[in-house]
């Protein structure tokens, strides 16, 4: 850097018109911003809070997403969020509740079925006993996962038989072959076993065949 | 340029049928001048696509809302590289990348193919003919990218702002460059039925595809699973949707393929297997595009419900038909040459691997699928979501790495005891050590105990393998530690390659496992306030607020929450999550509009042991105070570093040449002659 602060070169003289730029143009919107706020009463705007900072008012609220709730320690309590994630949300976001009112903050389902589900908890509601309201409004659907039994029993379990069928299959029919095999074996001739006495007889070549194999040794090795 | 375009379509359309029926007719046999035209018809059905999708490109460059894609995906103000990968953000447009796609790995086929394949290659025309055809079709009859609106409005509606993310610039040409790609290798098992080729040799001819095909796939889905952690901000990569699980069965089924086909390759085994696995993966691949595009399954990913649906149907079940049939007239012709000897041995384990691939795409169909059979047997919706997939799947993923640890240490053809002994001691030891050291640090989580101990015996069998080529190679020429593993990779790249394929895999474990010990919580907090967090490895995190920013930037307004992080009470920079309401400009009046709904980005800090990951979900009352969804995710970084392992290794198994020198080469393919008559043996 010289003496006197101006840039040596073309790209610096471009960094530096850059950032001047740039800091021209946050501090225009600052003011903007500052200038097109609206007006916060004072006990709120200006209130000292608990923590250090100041409750300030956002210029624009609504770019700043859906208005949020405070979070209660209901919002973090592991059994009510247990519930939730086994739960459908009642839109057709296809996630369940839990995921969905912590996800898609424009969703106005989810927050509320997560209200009802605080409230049945604070009636003394039994996970089991909310779920059952929650299937008698919505159908089955508002279960995550269907519950196995009846006919959803064929859900759970078909992978499970089918991939048992068919290793069983497989194991049958390999070990059926495998005793076809050394049953048709002829006479005096064991079943290749591991080990030198496994490799294949040498085979015989004709001198044409073997006249090929040098030339194609040859154009290997080329 | 929409009536260039237009015109483009279709006279590729038209080629791809003539193409189509020329092949299949047969006429070409007695007519060498009509077999290279058909060929050349895959390259001018390349010249055709890309002039259309230049045309619109050209369109979205110039902003010409004329278009109804342009208009729908685009807006003057969305930046230049968002406005290029908008060609693939809609439907109709992906259908055009798909079919220029398709027609570029058309013609490399026909280019790239070795001469001694050259028989097959009329028919390899006739499949890609016919399935670009299919796509254009499509274009033309249903789903035009270049349909013109009455008007011209001023300004587009702008793209969805998750899909402004620069990894969905990549994500989706990956996985459709995944997914198009499988029709190659079908076309060639497709060209091998018709022609009764049935050795080796199309197996040889597709394997380069079905390697590049599984990469793309791969990657894409990787890609797909960043994106959704970093951009919709439930913490997660992975919810079991639909249209996850469509590019999740041909990759399930293409995996099992590129086992499968080494021991046709060394055996002579599982021919139809392998036949039946390439049409498998290729019917699911349209399967997957008919499920994103067609509506009838819910998903966040679909497209617009549209009538392609119906001939993404139609499509399926004709190919499908039309493939089963032809391997029904060829099955007898499918023989294996040899026999399994024993059910301990390599073939064994890889047809256990094999069926356990299979098996997890089955279940995911199954649950994928199972909605609709509710609802046509009993009249009841219902939801199949991530408790029932993780309930099937989780089993199955474990017993899947168990085998990604045993088939390497068995034995072909049959294992002795000594053998297993020998083989199995090391990592079987590296897994209980494993599982000892956990247990005495104090995890009880059963499911991740078993996860974390078959990863601890998959990496011993990878440490084994790999330590056991480098000594050798140490004894045998001399060399150094580096030196000898570096050219055991290279000189086997297909077999080490392959090994670091399952490191990256055994990687990606390690961060699903890690899953299990996720910690969440919420919390509202005015500037200053604070909140502690617990992490699973006991560290206390501290989080102040310290206040929203707002500002412009591009085309959207951010609110910029920021917290201040404190890790065990020493300072540990700040996390900021965005808020960001994308808006469109009038280019008449200047005023701003919004478009679309407020996006969310998530502040993380990434580390090997732990994410944090830190979601602003809204202010309070508008003003500065804010609430907040803070994860804390153990291991998920271990995801991305399996996800680069597996690539690199894909393509050490990709680079050509096997990276032996002529002598060695000789001495691998085990040459065992007599002389007739004289005795003399050459090895």
């Amino acid at each position: 850097m010289s003496g006197t602060g101006l840039p040596r070169t073309r790209r610096a003289l471009l960094a530096q018109l850059g950032l001047a730029g740039a800091a021209a143009v946050g501090a225009r919107r600052l003011l903007a911003q500052q200038a097109g706020a609206p007006a916060a009463p004072a006990d709120t705007a200006r209130a000292r809070l608990g923590g250090e900072g100041e409750l300030g008012t956002l210029s624009d609220p609504t770019s700043a997403g859906a208005p949020s709730t405070r979070v209660t320690h209901k919002d973090n309590d592991p059994l009510i969020r247990e519930l939730e994630l086994r739960l459908k949300c009642p839109c057709p976001c296809g996630l369940d509740i839990y995921t969905c009112r912590t996800t898609d903050f424009t969703c106005s389902y989810s927050p509320e079925a997560h209200r009802e589900i605080v409230a049945m908890w604070d009636d003394g509601k039994t996970a089991q006993q909310i779920t059952d309201a929650f299937i008698a409004r919505y159908g089955e659907r508002a279960l995550m996962a269907p519950k196995p039994a009846g006919f959803n029993l064929a859900g759970y379990l078909v992978p499970g038989i089918v991939l048992t069928l068919a290793a069983g299959t497989l194991v049958w029919v390999l070990s059926r072959r495998q005793q076809l095999a050394a049953a048709s074996a002829p006479a005096g001739r064991t079943p290749a076993a591991p080990g030198p006495s496994a490799e294949p007889p040498p085979m015989q070549a004709t001198p044409e065949e073997l006249a090929r194999l040098e030339r194609a040794l040859k154009d290997a090795d080329a | 340029m929409t009536l260039l375009g237009t015109f483009c379509l279709w006279v590729a359309f038209l080629l791809g049928t003539w193409g189509t029926i020329a092949s299949f007719s047969g006429a070409w046999r007695d007519r060498p001048d009509l077999a290279l035209a058909i060929r050349r018809s895959v390259h001018a059905i390349f010249a055709c696509l890309l002039v259309a999708a230049l045309a619109l490109w050209k369109g979205l460059a110039a902003h010409d809302f004329n278009i109804e894609y342009v208009w729908a995906y685009t807006s003057r103000n969305l930046p230049g590289y968002y406005v290029f990968s908008a060609f693939w953000a809609g439907q109709k447009g992906s259908l055009l990348f798909w079919a220029f796609v398709l027609s570029i790995f058309a013609s490399l086929a026909q280019v790239l193919t070795a001469r001694r394949h050259a028989a097959l290659l009329p028919y390899v025309a006739g499949v890609t003919s016919a399935t670009t055809a299919f796509f254009v079709a499509v274009m033309l009859f249903a789903a035009s990218p270049f349909e013109r609106l009455p008007f011209t409005p001023a300004d587009g509606r702008g793209l969805n702002p998750q899909l402004q993310n620069v990894f969905m610039t990549i994500h989706p040409p990956m996985l459709y460059l995944g997914y198009i790609s499988i029709t190659i290798p079908f076309a060639f098992a497709v060209a091998a039925l018709l022609t009764g080729k049935l050795d080796t040799g199309w197996l040889h001819a597709i394997r380069k595809w079905t390697l590049t095909s599984w990469m793309f796939l791969s990657v894409g889905i990787t890609l797909g699973m960043w994106w959704a952690y970093v951009e919709l901000g439930w913490g997660g990569f992975w919810a079991w949707d639909p249209v996850e699980n469509a590019s999740f069965l041909p990759w399930c089924t293409m995996t099992a393929f590129l086992h499968s086909v080494m021991i046709q390759e060394k055996r002579g085994m599982l021919r139809r297997w392998n036949v039946g696995l390439v049409v498998g993966t290729f019917l699911l691949s349209i399967f997957g595009t008919f499920i994103t595009r067609s509506g009838v399954i819910a998903s966040v990913h679909s497209f617009t419900q549209s009538n392609v649906g119906y001939f993404f149907l139609a499509f399926l079940v004709i190919a499908g038909t039309l493939a089963f049939t032809l391997l029904y007239t060829r099955w007898p012709r499918l023989t294996p040459e040899v026999e399994l000897e024993s059910m301990v041995s390599r073939e064994a384990a890889f047809l256990f691997n094999n069926l356990v691939f299979v098996g997890i795409a089955f279940s995911v169909l199954w649950g994928t699928l199972f909605p609709i059979l509710s609802e046509a047997v009993r009249g009841t919706k219902i939801t199949v979501g991530p408790p029932f997939f993780n309930r099937v799947n989780v089993p199955l993923g474990l017993l899947l790495l168990a085998l990604t640890g045993i088939g390497p240490l068995i034995a072909w053809r049959k294992a002795s005891v000594a053998n297993l002994q020998r083989q199995f001691t090391l990592p079987l030891a590296t897994g209980l050590v494993l599982l000892a050291a956990l247990l005495a640090g104090g995890m009880r989580d059963g499911w991740a105990l078993v996860s974390f101990t078959l990863i601890g015996f998959v990496f011993g069998t990878l440490a084994q393998e790999y330590w056991r080529g480098t000594a050798a190679r140490m004894r045998m020429h001399g060399e150094a530690v580096p030196v000898a593993f570096g050219r055991l990779i290279a000189r086997n790249r297909r077999r080490y390659g392959g090994y670091l394929v399952h490191l990256g895999i055994l990687i990606y474990f390690v961060g699903f496992t890690g899953q299990a010990f996720v910690v969440q919580q919420e919390a509202t907090l005015k500037p200053g306030e604070s909140v502690t967090v617990k992490s699973p490895y006991g560290h206390v995190y501290r989080f102040t607020h310290v206040g929203i920013s707002q500002f412009e930037q591009l085309n959207r307004v951010v609110s910029a929450a920021t917290l201040q992080v404190q890790r065990d009470g020493v300072p540990d920079g700040v996390i900021t999550s965005e808020k960001r309401q994308h808006f469109t400009v009038d280019a008449t009046t200047g005023e701003k509009t919004a478009s679309f709904s407020p996006s969310t980005e998530v502040g993380i800090r990434s580390s090997v042991r732990e994410d944090v990951y830190v979601v602003f979900a809204g202010s309070v009352g508008g003003t500065e105070e804010a609430t907040y969804r803070i994860n804390i995710n153990p291991l998920i970084g271990w995801v991305w570093i399996g996800g680069i392992v597996l690539v690199i290794g894909g393509f050490v198994t990709l680079w050509p040449g096997d990276g032996s020198t002529p002598a060695e080469r000789r001495q691998q393919a085990g040459y065992r002659v007599e002389l007739a008559g004289a005795g003399a043996g050459a090895a």
